[in-house]
């Protein structure tokens, strides 16, 4: 039952992601695309590319092009992957929203526990490692082309050093993303 | 009192207009709430947002329910994240949609091909400037670089570094004292 898997996946998705959509996508990516195997690593980096081309949260882009293609991909109706795109967003904030309630009624209380700001600690080190591996999983033949001289795989390279440097500097996100698919239209497109 | 329908609109606003995730939505919504609605202080917007960021879950969405019922209780917080994801949500099922049928164009898959390398370029970026923020140093920068090497090495799935971190923060903080 694919919509159970679905509910599921993303309640767990939405529960263990700390720091945010970006450390949320090494959670998705490996249960949609290892546990799973919903979508492949390059549909997933595509879902990525249109999630932050598109406005709002990363994480609720993410969940619902997920939903949406997950369904899609298992054989089903274009409006039965609706339904799967509201489920997996709606899955993903339901547990968040409820402790966020709990967690402002109480703060105060929270706020001087030592244990709490401890483990809070560590946590957000850790969570700057889930983006990291984010990052690493997407080393692939599928991002990059084989490595090797190849038009793509130099190009690929180029754009991600531009791209990383430029981001680093606080450009636009969605300004790189449209001048690296410009740039990929026309070289791609060149007889060579 | 704050109204409901004007909580809906200012979510709504930031929810449509801001490209590049929570992190970008964040002084958006300092300048909505804070300067330009007065709905509250300074301090209690960056009280939420400590509490934001270290609760489970989309950091805008938390933003959008912690500030929704500091102002108007359970139904407040609904209608801040129902003006936060609303547009977000159509955008994208539209965006999906087409996407499958254009997948296979020329045109738009030399534009993809050119776009996945900067998706991960621009993935990477964020880790050096939330390494700042996370207070990362000399003396602990292996928790990150041990936690991704277990991920993308050895494949183990980031909950359980989650669990592990929690607990190992727990014990750590009580040895110390």
């Amino acid at each position: 039952m694919i919509y159970l898997q679905l509910f599921w996946t993303f309640v767990k998705i939405g529960l263990f992601t700390f720091g945010g959509g970006y450390a949320m996508i090494a959670l998705i990516q490996n249960e949609v695309t290892v546990n799973h195997a919903w979508l492949t690593q390059q549909e997933f980096t595509d879902i990525l590319a249109v999630s932050q081309m598109t406005p709002g949260p990363v994480g609720i882009n993410t969940a619902t092009y997920t939903g949406y293609t997950a369904v899609l991909n298992a054989g089903y109706e274009p409006w039965q992957a609706v339904l799967g795109a509201l489920l997996a967003s709606g899955a993903v904030i339901l547990l968040p929203v409820a402790l966020m309630i709990v967690a402002v009624i109480f703060m105060q209380r929270m706020k001087g526990n030592r244990d709490m700001e401890n483990v809070f600690s560590v946590l957000r080190k850790v969570v700057v490692g889930l983006i990291a591996a984010a990052a690493l999983q997407l080393l692939t033949v599928d991002s990059f082309g084989q490595p090797g001289w190849t038009l793509q795989f130099v190009l690929s390279l180029i754009i991600f050093a531009a791209v990383f440097i430029l981001s680093l500097r606080r450009k636009s996100p969605i300004l790189l993303i449209l001048a690296s698919g410009v740039l990929g239209i026309i070289v791609y497109s060149l007889p060579l | 009192m704050v109204k409901y329908c004007d909580l809906f609109v200012s979510f709504f606003k930031i929810g449509t207009f801001t490209i590049g995730g929570g992190y970008a939505m964040i002084p958006l919504m300092e300048q909505e709430l804070v300067d330009r609605r007065q709905w509250m202080s300074r301090d209690e917007f960056l009280d939420q947002l400590a509490l934001s960021q270290s609760m489970p879950g989309v950091l805008a969405v938390n933003m959008a329910t912690g500030l929704g019922y500091r102002l108007r209780g359970l139904r407040g917080s609904i209608a801040a994240i129902a003006g936060n994801i609303l547009m977000p949500i159509v955008f994208i099922l539209l965006l999906a949609i087409l996407f499958r049928q254009f997948r296979s164009v020329p045109v738009v898959e030399h534009f993809f091909l050119g776009v996945r390398p900067a998706v991960v370029a621009l993935i990477a970026a964020p880790v050096f400037r939330l390494a700042q923020s996370a207070k990362v140093g000399w003396t602990t920068c292996w928790i990150p670089i041990l936690s991704a090497l277990l991920i993308w090495l050895f494949d183990v799935s980031p909950i359980l570094i989650i669990l592990a971190a929690i607990v190992l923060g727990f014990i750590y903080g009580r040895i110390k004292k």
